[in-house]
């Protein structure tokens, strides 16, 4: 720790039947989670803030947050809907957690207008959560949760439910907010690009388990589970201790079984064809199930549509193969 | 009358629905057209009325605020806390609910009645007892009525959501500023609904009062026992006073349907 006003978070902690999870987190960074739907993402955040029973430790700082109420724990939580108290205007909202640590009315309201200031919605300070947008909402929730100067900070899907152009809009403020923010921050997410372009460190969550930690370029390079394949985009192949990464452009498509080592020759059949950047993304089914990319002339000459079976080939040369268990050099 | 495009009613609904409406209209449609209005004023006139009246009025209303003041902490309790017999408790709650309100009352004297297991005790202590005082009239209202109060807010508290109390304690507030500043201001439609309904139970009681209370003019007796015994001698009588009553109820739900409720501006 440098800072000791900040506090860097040591989690080791289960929630029975749902998830296990074990990481570290220094001050300042952006840390986020990745995984499919129902891999315990936010059972993780609720167990940290505390709503949710768990056992194992949490650590921030110096503080055993395990042994603490939610309400002293200092933990700020986005939630998934926000949970915007719909009775209280936005500065209100903002200005509650101030006023519920003891800050008089008047300085929380100020703090609280400061904070709507920063997050670019200081006009809308008068309104009522029903009377919000999505991202406006969520930048009140976003403000609601600093403005308590959290030691910690939990965004569970933050742009979740919201349009493509309003997400990115958000994405690239929530950005200069956190690097502002110098407590650790936990991001919930099942966007990888959220992940790629918010996070310092990635941790992949699945089934309840941590399958893969590193930053987010060792996350995208080199994906440890189907799932962040599918998320950046590449083709995982477990082979015993081992996973053979390869890109979807890199497979050849063809009708006729191809000549090749069987490890790289696959049969199977097309299950959707749409348009990704110039070419034409096929998911084909088998065992395993791959991505491969082509160029929309041979999607034509070839027929490539749902149903049609086909053989998926790769050159060994374009497949990276790495070490399912340790992990990636940090 | 736009096509449902969902089909047409069946007949075997709609006729149900068409008799329920004429089993709770019809009587109180012949009560009003029978209704001597002279008479009506005649009747407000007498003191007996008057001092009736007002005491059914504000009976009914101490014994709401009563009701919510210990309803609403029961109702929280219900709805928010986890604890063994919690389903057991729901339940005893509301057996006044299901009682027959002369039972309520003879249960009311067995406990708090001059001779009674807490009334005898009580009388002794500050030569007081509640039988055929006002207070026994308070007491028999909160009695029947609050369940209704505690049942109703319960169900408010339910549906408000105890996210918003998950947010409120993320934000550091305690549990007692996250019931006034986030429980009870979200469940206040349904909070208010529950008052209503137990005012409405209270100036409407009978059995419990009569039975607890007595029927003593200008103390203990409200308007539905002083019409019950008016219509023992003057029918006429007891129907202008039954109006007086059916305006107060309507005029009060109107009132508080429009400003608490919500309903019909939606």
């Amino acid at each position: 720790m440098t800072d000791p006003g900040r506090a860097g978070l040591e989690v080791d902690l289960t929630v029975p039947g749902r998830v296990t999870v074990a990481l570290t987190a220094r001050p300042g960074e952006v840390l986020a989670v990745i995984g499919p739907n129902g891999a315990g993402k936010s059972t993780l955040l609720a167990a940290i803030a505390g709503l949710v029973p768990a056992e194992g430790t949490v650590r921030l700082g110096g503080r055993d947050l395990g042994r603490l109420p939610v309400r002293e724990r200092h933990v700020g939580v986005v939630f998934q809907d926000r949970h915007l108290f719909p009775h209280l205007s936005a500065l209100e909202n903002v200005a509650f957690g101030p006023r519920s640590q003891g800050v008089p009315r008047a300085r929380a309201r100020a703090e609280a207008r400061e904070w709507l200031n920063r997050l670019g919605i200081g006009d809308l300070a008068d309104r009522r959560p029903r009377e919000l947008s999505g991202g406006q909402a969520q930048r009140v929730a976003i403000a609601r949760a600093l403005a308590q100067r959290p030691d910690a900070l939990l965004l569970d899907e933050p742009f979740a439910g919201l349009d493509v152009g309003v997400a990115a809009t958000l994405r690239i403020e929530l950005t200069r907010h956190l690097a502002a923010y110098d407590g650790v921050t936990l991001l919930v997410t099942h966007d990888a690009i959220d992940a790629l372009t918010l996070a310092d460190r990635v941790l992949v969550v699945d089934d309840g388990r941590v399958a893969q930690v590193g930053t987010p370029a060792e996350v995208a390079a080199r994906p440890r589970t189907e799932h962040v394949a599918r998320l950046v985009g590449l083709n995982v192949i477990r082979d015993g201790d081992t996973l053979r990464c390869f890109s979807p452009g890199a497979v050849t498509v063809s009708l006729a079984r191809p000549e090749g080592s069987a490890r790289n020759v696959w049969p199977g059949r097309v299950l959707s064809a749409a348009p990704h950047g110039d070419a034409i993304r096929l998911l084909v089914s088998g065992d395993p199930e791959l991505i491969a990319d082509v160029t929309p002339a041979a999607t034509r000459e070839l027929g490539l549509e749902p149903g049609r079976e086909v053989w998926l080939s790769v050159k060994e040369t374009a497949v990276d193969t790495y070490s399912a268990t340790t992990s990636a050099a940090r | 009358m736009s096509r449902d495009p969902l089909g047409r009613a069946p007949a075997l609904i709609l006729v149900p629905a068409g008799l329920a409406v004429v089993v709770l209209l019809v009587p109180l449609v012949v009560m009003v057209g029978s209704t001597d209005l002279g008479g009506l004023v005649d009747q407000l006139r007498t003191e007996t009325a008057r001092n009736a009246l007002w005491l059914s009025v504000s009976t009914s209303t101490a014994a709401m605020l009563v009701a919510l003041v210990l309803g609403l902490p029961l109702a929280w309790v219900l709805a928010r806390l986890e604890f063994r017999g919690r389903g057991l408790l729901r339940a005893l709650v509301t057996v006044p609910m299901v009682l027959p309100p002369v039972v309520a009352g003879v249960a009311l004297r067995t406990a708090m009645g001059r001779n009674g297991a807490i009334g005898e005790p009580l009388l002794e202590a500050t030569g007081f007892a509640f039988p055929y005082t006002v207070w026994g009239v308070v007491l028999a209202h909160v009695f029947v009525a609050m369940p209704f109060v505690v049942i109703s807010i319960e169900g408010a508290l339910r549906s408000a959501g105890s996210q918003y109390d998950a947010a409120a304690t993320t934000l550091g507030a305690s549990r007692w500023t996250t019931f006034r500043r986030v429980t009870v201001p979200l469940a206040l439609p349904g909070i208010a609904a529950g008052m209503v309904l137990g005012w409405a139970r209270s100036l409407g009681e009978f059995g419990a009062t009569i039975t607890f209370a007595g029927n003593y003019p200008g103390r203990t007796q409200t308007m539905p026992t002083l019409i019950y015994v008016t219509r023992q001698a003057d029918t006429d009588a007891a129907l202008a006073l039954s109006m007086v009553m059916l305006l107060v109820s309507v005029a009060v739900l109107f009132v508080l349907r429009e400003r608490w409720l919500g309903v019909g501006t939606t």
